[in-house]
């Protein structure tokens, strides 16, 4: 079988790598693929960190320059999709145009969760998801004298990290009780929570705001939930996102917190797949059940899974999912999913600022974080990508080391 | 503009532009070089960048700091002039420069 058509809805990262993929492959019938967004597709992580520290220039934050999609053979559509036509297998979108598919690539993403307070509309109060974003941001963040990051999740801390690294008050108010609790162990909280106020940042846990008022149309305050003022002239949140799974809703298929696929990404209409952020698929790290992962590794692998299938070549997905952040001068690696971790052992120091944290469920390992400790990352990624059969006990043992265990438990 | 020439594995070579400042990973990804994913985009958190920088030109790239240094011992195959390209920024001196990539990546 070969498809005369894939259209792809959606030119971030997942919509991207299947648009390559499918050419590396050998794909030789007609890719369309529809951003909304203005210019040519790029990648987002450096947009909450070294894009607003100037350290990378935009022309570094594409994938690939202007002439890779002609000479590709990609057709770039600056587009919206507004509504699938599953019966007549098309594309409808915002210019009015329709178009036809033998196969259908959903890679709508995610959008920022709203902060919902009044005041959230102020021109000074930013999430960061677009580059649109990001360059808006830039500017404010040099000049802010003090900042109200409301979050302390992943995007949340990097542009605290930064804010504070150009010389601003930085506050962060966060509803949990220590920094990214839904990512990472208490171990590892703890070291970013002491970096982060070392960097001067300061911390409002259990706290969460009221409103962000204005002065003259400019944000001057927030008020937090037990009614302090905190001064503010620039307020950055990051709170989660929603996955962008209308078009799908509406076109009918299923959708269990983003939209419903199989393990083979194919979504309830085997002529239509779905990937990356707003696909939730039964993960094999997570007991197999549906899951939504937001990371750039998700969305490639995701993306060569299904250009492989697309090729002929099926498999069922099961890549290890793994993560980082970069915060200061720490790098966070995640290898693996800590979800319902029943035990930790420590290795490293945290005064140090090299510690990783092997997590064990039901005395097996399931995830390592690690802070500028990349060795025992990539170890980890090795180890886990088999069903692992280190022990916490063997782990706890005076004198382990990640990288050693690995090259003494190779097949 | 100075020019790079990578060698694949089964010998076939890609000689691509460079722009002074940009990674030597980016000038390759731009060119569609096959063999280098780059999966991080160049943050120093993948490993599959990772080339050989041929012998003659060893003494004009950047020493490597301690992050590459842990990444790269993890990578396939690494030799002694393993570098993750991402971490190699062009330079005027690089023109010509030539660098070999392993037969895979991870």
């Amino acid at each position: 079988m070969t498809l005369a058509s894939v259209v792809i809805v959606g030119a971030g990262q997942a919509g991207f790598q299947v648009a390559a993929s499918l050419r590396q492959e050998g794909y030789t019938g007609s890719i369309k693929l529809i951003g909304d967004e203005p210019g040519l597709p790029y990648q987002r992580p450096p947009l909450s960190k070294a894009y607003l520290l100037g350290k990378i220039q935009d022309t570094n934050l594409l994938f690939r320059p202007a002439d890779f999609y002609a000479t590709h053979n990609i057709d770039l559509l600056h587009d919206s999709a507004t509504a699938i036509d599953r019966l007549n297998k098309r594309v409808v979108l915002a210019s009015g145009e329709a178009l036809s598919y033998d196969h259908l690539v959903l890679a709508t993403g995610a959008h920022n969760r709203p902060l919902p307070v009044p005041g959230a509309d102020l021109p000074q109060v930013f999430g960061i998801k677009t580059k649109a974003d990001a360059d808006a941001l830039a500017p404010l963040a040099k000049e802010a004298r003090n900042v109200v990051v409301i979050g302390a999740g992943f995007i949340g801390l990097e542009f605290a990290a930064v804010a504070a690294a150009l010389g601003a008050n930085v506050h962060v108010l966060e509803l949990g009780e220590r920094p990214m609790a839904r990512a990472v162990s208490r171990e590892m909280s703890e070291l970013f929570r002491q970096a982060h106020e070392a960097w001067g940042v300061h911390f409002d846990f259990r706290q969460g705001l009221t409103r962000i008022e204005s002065d003259n149309g400019k944000v001057c305050a927030v008020i937090t939930n037990d009614g302090r003022s905190l001064p503010a002239d620039l307020v950055v949140f990051g709170i989660g996102v929603i996955p962008n799974a209308q078009l799908a809703t509406e076109a009918g298929l299923d959708i269990e917190n983003g939209i419903k696929v199989d393990a083979n990404l194919l979504t309830s209409d085997p002529s239509i797949s779905a990937l990356g952020d707003v696909a939730s698929f039964p993960c094999l790290q997570n007991d197999e059940q549906h899951t939504r992962l937001e990371s750039v590794q998700n969305a490639i692998d995701h993306a060569r899974t299904v250009a492989a299938r697309l090729m002929g070549k099926p498999a069922a997905y099961g890549a290890l999912p793994w993560f980082w952040t970069d915060q200061g001068n720490l790098k966070l690696q995640i290898a693996g999913l800590s979800n319902g971790y029943d035990s930790t052992v420590v290795l490293g120091s945290a005064a140090d600022q090299q510690l990783s944290v092997l997590c064990f469920r039901n005395e097996r390992l399931v995830a390592v974080e690690s802070c500028n400790r990349m060795g025992d990352h990539m170890a980890a990624r090795k180890i886990l990508a088999r069903p692992p059969k280190l022990t916490a006990a063997e782990a706890a043992a005076e004198g382990f080391e990640l990288k050693t265990w690995e090259a003494a438990n190779r097949d | 503009m100075p020019t790079l020439t990578f060698i694949e594995h089964n010998g076939t070579e890609h000689t691509v532009k460079g722009d002074i400042g940009q990674s030597v990973m980016q000038a390759a990804t731009f060119a569609s070089v096959p063999g280098l994913p780059a999966d991080c985009g160049g943050a120093c958190s993948c490993a599959t960048c990772h080339t050989y920088v041929d012998e003659a030109w060893l003494n004009k790239v950047q020493a490597a700091e301690s992050m590459e240094t842990d990444m790269l011992e993890y990578a396939f195959e690494r030799k002694d002039n393993s570098r993750l390209s991402c971490q190699l920024i062009i330079s005027e001196e690089m023109d010509g420069m030539v660098l070999h990539l392993p037969s895979s990546q991870f």
